[in-house]
């Protein structure tokens, strides 16, 4: 189906390649897995198959790629609109119209699909990914995962045979992303769809992959995936796991790894983790750095938070979890003083951070947003480290070592723009540290971090914590969750649901628990670093 | 199209061209007349049936309109007092302080107000701003985006990049809020000239990259597949169509300007609206995209068009044959009446109010606040908001 002959390509700017003698295959029907390192090249590979690479991106191609027999080079991405389906990496910048209903329909209508056709298509599609109450919504009032879905509809819609994907999941809920790949499995099998799938949540794609192309310093190498994770830079915990443990093959989902792993729970049985020893020994003695009573919210007429109750103390790291719109952003705009509580009170070390000026309630608190780019102004890392200096008034160079502590390789003259999604979130959350505030908010830090980084930013939250800083994250990513939390608060609809130790909350859910505490279940084991950590002391 | 959409009572969105051509109409006939009494006839017509037939929870910018309008009214009355507007009067209300300017110059800066004067300014106000909530009654009813979907294929690009456009102004807005939020966050209010230099930096970023997402998401969804087939026939069509609606638009000017020559609205009217046909018919042979669920154009909107034609053509007749009440005189003043036939003409246009059919929303909550029939055909802005908001539809009514 879809064939590339030894495709290199080259951007003009670049001393290098970014791809170099590729030669693929992917057959009718298979669901072909793409991992590797945030910036070894996997969005410009899945670019190449509409031709949207090099056509509209620049850049020489050379060698061949094919697409059910049609050429890139002599076809564009609009002539391939028929059988190729491309989901970029953020849904909300690719929406043409403004309602769900007429953006499902936009690609159809483009490709001349008869009006009776549409409308079924439109209906079936609605129901698949689970629309149909938001049908009439305008696409900017959805939450992440709705636009998501609707951005993965509206190219489904049109029946493409081949669909490519760039990070379809990050932005999604557990639940949710099981929804969206539940729903592409079946198109897979029911349909013979073909799927091209780039993903750095591996623990969320990995079993469902009938081959895994790994793509390291420009070249490409494709096998099952089993084999492929062997030798993979990138893995997710199971496989990590799996490795630990000697397991061979590697499991690849949780049910393959709970059947090996019984020697494994056997020999651990009876211990605690560590973790859960120290998130008990954590007083609520602590000095208080956020609390909120009763706290309504309202954003606009509709109210998001109905009475939240919330603490976060000094050394602590709290993870805000729960669905697209449950109200994590809301909370922690709230706390950072962009809106203003409606009822109840908030307080961060005692005042209110709506009544604060900007100058002072930097000192209080800092929030990294969900793109962090929004923080970054300068032309390079290195005035906008000196602004964020000013900013604050603190010493010259603040910014620039915590930056250094934070993301050792990031070089001076580059700009913000240009950094890696690792590099350009240590930027930003080092600007924020600069004011030395007690209470940190981070909103969804993973989104686009592969492994590597995001070990490094639980390195970091860590030690943090361990300075005295109190740490609230809001994120949907389980892994980084069981990595780094002490305490989870999951919301819904505004309300908390629950509030308890990380190893309690977790494992005690099917749909928050991570992988290693699928696996060890009903041991209260999160991560492989908790497992080697005990078996090594035994 | 089944028959069902000939029914009025079916509960459907009105093809938004049948709302605009029942305004032209209103306003053609607002356009024609200064005499007050008409022209809050026709105001009132269009109130009336915005406050019928509107879509729940749809934008309403006919208040908006009415507001305009009478700022229209306020300036060009305060401007015929502070300057004079060479209308000859003899009952002067007031005598303002006159700055002296050299003579020749046609206009004085202060000096006596008279009654004539300020008559013949409100009533000329009055008339802008009846045309004005005209074009807000349009709005309303069918929002200019849902108009947009029916620009002919041939001028198909232009009809897309008006709807980016108009989808891009409230992102931007949504930029901007969320930069200004985020410099708050680095200790900055956000406010001041400075300030405003340094978030247009990562606003027109944001803008910019997210025009490249968006070519690149139109372009892989096969923009464009049909349109670039055959370049001659494209120039051609384009022509003609440029060349129509030119003429569509003058022919409209002709006919709302009662200043111009008498013979030359219609003809123009005419002869644009065929040269549009034509290059519809052009640009339809090549067009191979297909419309989603494209509004039905059946009785009712016959109905709604043919009674704004109705109360315009009746206007615009015995304006045309100097009915006396059309233009009212201002010197002497005499007390406006009510010209009859014209009135009839303007009554005419308020026949959408019941023969058009009702808003599928409108409809649900009439019936008692129970969905029922075609709920196909919402548009739950409302449900969805009172659903986050923890109340089903039920127990909103």
């Amino acid at each position: 189906m879809i064939r590339f002959e030894n495709v290199g390509i080259r951007f003009e700017d670049d001393s290098k390649p970014v791809l170099t003698a590729v030669d693929l295959k992917v057959d009718e029907g298979e669901l072909v897995l793409v991992v590797g390192a945030t910036g070894s090249g996997k969005t410009t590979l899945l670019r190449c198959v509409n031709g949207l690479v090099p056509h509209f991106s620049g850049g020489t191609l050379s060698g061949r790629v094919t697409v059910d027999g049609r050429d890139t080079r002599t076809h564009r991405p609009r002539d391939l609109a028929d059988i190729v389906g491309v989901v970029g990496q953020d849904p909300a910048a690719a929406f043409v119209t403004d309602t769900v209903e007429e953006e499902l329909a936009y690609g159809m209508e483009s490709l001349g699909i008869h009006a009776d056709v549409m409308r079924r298509r439109v209906e079936e599609t609605l129901d698949l990914l689970g629309l149909a109450d938001v049908r009439g919504r305008a696409l900017r009032t959805l939450s992440g995962g709705q636009q998501q879905r609707v951005a993965i509809g509206g190219v489904l819609a049109a029946h493409p045979r081949v669909l490519v994907l760039d990070e379809p999941t990050s932005a999604l809920d557990p639940v949710a992303a099981e929804e969206v790949l539940a729903a592409l499995t079946r198109l897979v099998h029911d349909l013979g769809l073909t799927v091209l799938l780039a993903e750095h949540r591996l623990e969320r794609v990995v079993q469902y992959a009938d081959r895994v192309v790994i793509v390291e310093n420009g070249r490409v190498s494709a096998d099952l995936p089993a084999l492929a994770m062997a030798m993979s830079p990138v893995s997710p915990p199971i496989v990590d796991l799996g490795r630990l443990a000697g397991w061979s093959p590697l499991p690849l989902s949780v049910r393959d790894a709970r059947r090996v792993a019984g020697p494994m729970r056997q020999a651990l049985a009876g211990r605690t983790p560590a973790r859960v020893i120290r998130s008990k020994t954590l007083t609520a003695a602590s000095e208080s750095l956020l609390s909120a009573r009763a706290l309504v919210v309202n954003r606009g007429r509709r109210t998001v938070l109905r009475g939240i109750d919330l603490q976060v103390h000094a050394g602590e790291v709290v993870a805000l979890m729960g669905r697209n719109g449950s109200g994590k952003s809301t909370l922690l705009a709230t706390a950072c003083g962009q809106l203003p509580a409606r009822g109840g009170a908030l307080r961060t070390g005692g005042l209110d951070p709506a009544s604060l000026k900007p100058r002072e309630l930097l000192k209080h608190v800092g929030l990294v947003p969900q793109d962090p780019g929004m923080l970054l102004y300068a032309e390079t890392v290195e005035a906008e480290c000196r602004t964020a200096d000013t900013d604050v008034h603190a010493a010259t160079g603040t910014t620039r070592t915590l930056l250094s502590h934070l993301a050792p390789d990031v070089q001076d003259s580059t700009h913000p723009r240009d950094l890696s999604e690792g590099q350009r979130l240590a930027l930003a959350l080092a600007i924020v540290l600069a004011g030395e505030p007690p209470l940190v908010l981070l909103d969804e830090p993973t989104r686009g971090l592969d492994y590597g980084a995001k070990t490094r930013l639980v390195a970091s939250l860590r030690s943090l914590a361990a300075q005295g800083h109190g740490i609230l994250v809001a994120t949907h990513d389980v892994e980084l969750v069981a990595e780094l939390a002490d305490r989870v608060m999951v919301i819904a609809d505004g309300e908390v649901v629950t509030d308890g130790p990380a190893a309690e909350v977790l494992a005690g859910s099917p749909a928050f628990a991570p992988q290693v505490a699928k696996v060890m279940h009903p041991q209260p084991w999160l991560t492989v670093a908790d497992v080697a950590a005990a078996l090594e002391a035994s | 199209m089944t028959r069902a959409f000939h029914d009025p009572r079916l509960p459907r969105l009105l093809h938004p061209a049948a709302w605009w051509a029942w305004a032209i109409g209103l306003a053609m006939a607002a356009s024609r007349t200064t005499n007050p009494l008409l022209l809050a006839l026709v105001m009132a017509v269009a109130a009336y049936v915005v406050a019928a037939r509107r879509e729940l929870g749809a934008a309403s910018p006919f208040s908006a309109f009415l507001r305009l309008g009478l700022f229209v009214i306020a300036m060009r009355v305060l401007f015929e007092a502070l300057l004079g507007g060479g209308v000859p009067g003899q009952t002067v209300l007031l005598n303002l302080p006159q700055i002296p300017l050299p003579t020749g110059w046609g206009v004085r800066l202060g000096g006596p107000v008279t009654l004539e004067g300020v008559l013949a300014a409100a009533y000329d106000g009055a008339r802008l701003a009846a045309v004005l909530a005209c074009i807000g009654a349009a709005n309303a009813l069918a929002s200019p985006r849902r108009l947009l979907r029916y620009v002919p294929a041939t001028l198909y690009e232009v009809g897309t990049a008006l709807v980016v456009g108009l989808t891009y102004a409230p992102q931007l807005v949504d930029d901007a809020r969320r930069v200004r939020a985020a410099r708050r966050l680095r200790g900055h209010s956000g406010h001041g000239p400075q300030e405003m230099a340094r978030l247009a930096v990562p606003v027109l970023d944001s803008a910019l990259e997210r025009s490249l997402d968006l070519a690149a998401s139109m372009e892989s969804r096969g923009y464009g597949r049909s349109v670039h087939r055959d370049a001659r026939s494209r120039r051609k069509a384009t022509a003609l169509t440029l060349l129509g609606l030119g003429g569509v638009v003058a022919g409209v000017y002709g006919l709302l300007d009662g200043g111009s020559a008498p013979l030359l609205g219609l003809p123009l009217l005419l002869a644009g609206s065929v040269a549009a046909a034509a290059s519809l018919a052009v640009g339809a042979r090549r067009e191979r995209r297909s419309r989603y669920r494209p509004d039905p154009w059946a009785a009712p909107e016959w109905v709604v068009s043919a009674s704004g034609a109705i109360a315009g053509a009746l206007v615009l007749v015995a304006a045309q044959r100097g009915t006396a009440g059309i233009i009212l005189q201002t010197s002497p003043a005499l007390w406006p009446t009510l010209p009859w036939i014209p009135a009839l003409g303007v009554l005419v246009g308020l026949a959408p109010a019941w023969l058009s059919p009702p808003p599928p929303l409108r409809a649900i909550e009439r019936a008692g606040g129970q969905p029922k029939g075609h709920m196909w055909d919402t548009h739950p802005e409302d449900i969805t908001s009172q659903e986050s908001s923890g109340h089903s539809i039920g127990s909103s009514s």
